[in-house]
């Protein structure tokens, strides 16, 4: 085993002498995660960007045979489903992974702020975390119409109504979504764009920063942990968290293939844009919290709209949460901060209920 | 450090990492194996939308015939006129949608579930059905025939 | 160029071959002479003529004015434009109506200038119908003349959407008068064919699947030909569409014996303005079907018409229950589109099957369900092939589980015998080289 080992010697240091390996083996070995009770809330962030990365693979695999026009969206996706060796693989584990990584998204987000990771200097991390899952929520809705199937078409004609109420902007937006006044094949060359060349394209550079920010604070531990004089204790980034985040990254990948193989996402019917809306028309689950707060509203309150004081309303909560690390002056003292711990208790409910109503009460009603 | 010792340590060892080596390349090809069979185009051509290359040679449909195709999952009749000319039509009769045939003794297209008839353009002109049949256009490319929805 | 010349120069000799004409259009093409003093009247029933017909009618369009059809000197000043020395009529009488319309529309070579492809037997047909021969007769004031459904000074043809002889609103028309129970008394008919007729699978194309050359009152009646139903005559109408059911009918034992017993033929049992969309469950005979009219269920005939049901029954179970496993399999992602397409036989097969109810026989019927038969157990078995085929994907996923989870465990011992060597996960100072 001499020769081999004396041949990777060599190749090490010919790359070494070029890329400066010494350093990036300093800096990963120099990575390391502190270890306490919430230690297991570190490994979201990480299976996020496994699941993103999944996503990555997986679509451009399925842009090798998706083509992006009203006549033949559905019938690609048809084609890629029954006639393409492991297409039919290919595509559900795009589906399930997207929304897998939602899920483990909102995990991530709602243990960084209950554990206050975004207490500085950690708040340009935060920010940057913010506007990837606003990215993230605009890969679920685009990607959503791509097949042009009845509830996709009816989903997206909801979904870009909602912008059309606020005041003054409003129709426009509406028309800038669409790419015209009604949700067209038009709107589905847009959404394909936007998918596949826009939002990637930002994500590349939100995800460049945050990532970049992570490495250079290193892993926040909790105040709460802090004050009590844990999380002495680390373990290195390298491999001791790399193999067990592997662990659950196959596991991941396990699920997915399970669910792709037992619950292969459905293609639906082609979208005809003159049928009248299907009964139930549903969101992805991400979105229904919202949708279910809009069925909710009265048509009018204090006088205006119900829908414009709804979307207006979780403009505002976004707006909020994302300056969090502003609003929250204790955390940023080191001080406990009770206050905001409830804020984030009280969302989590909110959202859950919400989806669980929208759900379970029937669609007529 | 005990690493190096003797003992039953080295086996285990170098089991774990043969265990580990081993799996990791089994994952490896379970995951190229589907992705390299997806890339293989496969052997149906594409059925697109818009047109459909048929099986049948031209000279394979004699004047005063017709044959059915198959145009997406819906049935399609290729007729070649007495006069020598190729047409092809949707072969779902628009009275209640059963699948219209050629009549070489009435040189037309007939549905036998009514009786409806449609003339060589596809018009209907006797029997029950209210509108006439969706043409197809019909391109010869050599001896390979396409066709295709209204361009 | 050459062609737009040629036509213009032929648009101008038919020009003047009309105004050559020795016709009414010849006296004065618009009538505007008359409309002057018309409209100054103050008169309502004398001013809305000329206001209306300008406007709307199609002989205005096509040239025509006042005195094409009220005579007179359109360029005459003051009353003696209506000098009956000069042909004026005023208003024409019921009587006058047929002459007065058929001058032109009766007249082959006159009517060719303007519409060939119209017919010239208007008058010749309405003299036999009820309505002209009541008139003729009896000089009956309440039957329909020419303008009853083609209104005086606002004609338009049939293929304008508002005219009164639009396939759409033919019905309303005819309605007008035989809808209406008290002008209709005196007759003793029924009035209630319009609320009916709206009830019917002709209706329906019609209005709400926009064929407007589904059947209204004239195509069965006639246009002006209006003549009573007869019981022959009903059944010839029904099949110059439906013309399977009509050869079966014809053939089977019914035909006699609806005739011995002077029931109509399709009327029988489909009603003859009230047709409503058909359906399996009239076949039969339980408590809706058409057959328990005449038949008990023990006799032969009901008999044949449960055996009928079952045999129609069970193909459309067999090809939804193909449909439905098919379907499924799509759903899953597996390819069946070949199936699917071969499973239309199925549907030809059902759609011929109840075409065949009209021999009466059981053996008719089997014939065709037969056929739909094979077909769905073939699809069936396809569909079950291709859920099989799932299941070997199943298998598939199967091998990749063991395999990540091999590579699980080997992750796993790998962790576990790095903690071991290293420590468990340590605090910083016993944290040294990991090799």
């Amino acid at each position: 085993m001499a020769a081999p080992d004396s041949r990777r010697g060599r190749l090490r240091t010919w790359l070494d002498e070029r890329v400066d390996l010494a350093a990036l083996e300093k800096l990963a070995k120099k990575k390391e995660i502190p270890v306490h009770r919430h230690t297991v809330w570190y490994y979201f962030g990480g299976m996020t960007l496994f699941l993103l990365m999944v996503q990555v693979a997986t679509g451009i695999l399925l842009l090798l045979y998706y083509r992006p026009s009203a006549e033949e969206a559905y019938e690609s996706v048809q084609f890629l489903m029954t006639e393409v060796q492991f297409g039919w693989l290919v595509r559900s584990i795009h589906s399930w992974a997207a929304n897998l990584m939602m899920f483990t998204l909102f995990v991530h987000l709602f243990s960084v702020l209950l554990l206050k990771a975004y207490r500085p200097p950690r708040e340009v991390t935060w920010f940057s975390g913010m506007a990837l899952l606003a990215l993230a929520l605009g890969f679920g809705f685009t990607g959503y119409l791509l097949p042009w199937n009845v509830l996709s078409y009816f989903a997206t004609q909801v979904g870009t109504e909602i912008p059309g109420v606020i005041p003054l902007v409003g129709p426009f937006l509406r028309r800038l979504l669409r790419g015209g006044d009604e949700v067209t094949g038009a709107t589905l060359t847009r959404f394909y764009g936007i998918h596949v060349a826009i939002l990637p394209a930002l994500t590349v550079l939100l995800l460049g920063l945050h990532l970049f920010l992570v490495q250079k604070h290193g892993m926040s531990i909790p105040p709460g942990v802090e004050r009590r004089g844990g999380g002495r204790r680390t373990m290195p980034f390298l491999p001791h968290f790399l193999l067990r985040d592997l662990v659950g990254w196959l596991s991941a990948l396990a699920i997915l293939a399970a669910l792709a193989a037992y619950l292969p996402w459905e293609l639906g019917q082609k979208a005809d844009p003159f049928a009248s809306a299907p009964a139930g028309i549903k969101p992805e689950w991400y979105f229904m919290f919202m949708f279910q707060t809009l069925k909710y509203l009265p048509s009018y309150i204090l006088g205006i709209e119900g829908e414009i004081v709804g979307v207006v309303g979780f403009g505002l909560g976004g707006l909020f949460l994302l300056l969090i690390p502003f609003l929250d002056r204790q955390t940023a003292r080191g001080q406990p901060s009770r206050l905001f711990t409830w804020i984030g208790i009280v969302i989590i409910i909110y959202m859950i209920v919400l989806t669980y109503l929208g759900y379970a009460v029937s669609p007529t009603k | 450090m005990v690493e190096g010792t003797l003992g039953p340590e080295p086996t285990r060892r170098h089991f774990i990492s043969w265990f580990l080596g081993t799996s990791a390349g089994a994952f490896l090809l379970s995951v190229f194996y589907p992705v390299g069979r997806y890339l293989i185009p496969p052997k149906v051509e594409e059925s697109m939308a818009g047109s459909v290359k048929l099986t049948i040679k031209p000279q394979d449909v004699k004047p005063n015939s017709g044959q059915i195709f198959k145009f997406g999952s819906r049935p399609a009749i290729l007729i070649r006129t007495p006069g020598g000319e190729l047409q092809a039509f949707s072969a779902v009769c628009t009275h209640l949608q059963c699948t219209v045939q050629y009549r070489p003794d009435l040189s037309h297209i007939w549905c036998a579930c009514h009786n409806g008839h449609y003339d060589l353009n596809g018009k209907n002109i006797a029997g029950p059905p209210p509108r006439p049949l969706d043409p197809y256009v019909v391109n010869v490319r050599g001896d390979q025939i396409v066709v295709s929805k209204s361009a | 160029m050459m062609r737009a010349a040629g036509f213009v120069a032929a648009m101008w000799v038919a020009l003047l071959f009309v105004s050559a004409w020795p016709s009414p259009a010849a006296a004065e093409p618009r009538g505007e002479g008359c409309v002057t003093c018309h409209l100054e009247t103050g008169d309502d029933r004398l001013e809305k003529p000329a206001k209306e017909f300008g406007k709307e009618d199609i002989h205005a369009a096509k040239g025509f004015g006042c005195t094409a059809c009220h005579g007179g000197d359109a360029r005459a000043a003051g009353m003696e434009a209506m000098d009956p020395a000069k042909g004026y009529i005023g208003k024409p009488e019921r009587a006058q109506l047929t002459q007065v319309c058929g001058r032109c529309h009766s007249d082959a070579r006159f009517m060719k200038q303007y519409n060939p492809s119209l017919r010239v037997d208007q008058v010749a047909e309405y003299v036999t119908s009820v309505h002209g021969r009541r008139l003729r007769e009896q000089a009956d004031p309440k039957v329909a003349t020419c303008v009853s459904c083609h209104p005086a000074h606002a004609i338009k043809p049939p293929s304008d959407p508002r005219s009164s002889v639009h396939p759409l609103r033919v019905a309303d028309t005819c309605g007008r008068c035989h809808g209406d129970a008290k002008y209709m008394e005196p007759y003793k008919i029924p009035t209630d064919q319009l609320q009916k007729y709206k009830q019917s699978v002709h209706w329906k194309t019609m209005s709400v699947k926009g064929d407007l050359s589904a059947p209204t009152c004239n195509d069965c009646h006639g246009n002006h030909g209006a003549a009573p139903p007869g019981v022959s005559w009903v059944g010839n109408v029904c099949g110059q569409c439906h013309t399977v059911n009509q050869e079966f009918f014809a053939k089977s034992v019914h035909a006699k014996a609806f005739t011995q017993m002077g029931v109509p033929g399709c009327a029988a049992c489909h009603n003859n303005h009230e047709i409503r969309e058909t359906s399996d469950a009239m076949l039969g005979t339980g408590q809706a079907t058409v057959c328990a009219g005449c038949h008990a269920a023990s006799d032969k005939g009901g008999k044949a018409a449960t055996d009928m049901r079952g045999l129609i029954d069970g193909l459309r179970g067999e090809s939804d229950k193909a449909r439905a496993i098919l379907l499924q399999a799509e759903r899953a992602g597996m390819e069946v589109s070949q199936a699917q397409f071969d499973l239309n036989g199925a549907k030809d097969a059902l759609v011929k099957a109840r075409a065949a109810v009209h021999t009466f026989t059981v053996q008719g019927v089997k014939k065709e369900v037969e056929v739909g038969l094979t077909i769905s157990e073939k699809a069936y078995a396809r569909g079950v092939r291709a859920l099989d085929e799932l299941q070997f994907r199943r298998k598939g996923l199967a091998i990749s589980l063991v395999i990540i989870l091999a590579l699980i465990a080997a992750l796993v011992l790998t962790i576990r015998q790095l903690d071991r060597r290293g420590g468990a996960p340590q605090g910083k100072t016993q944290e040294t080289r990991h090799g």
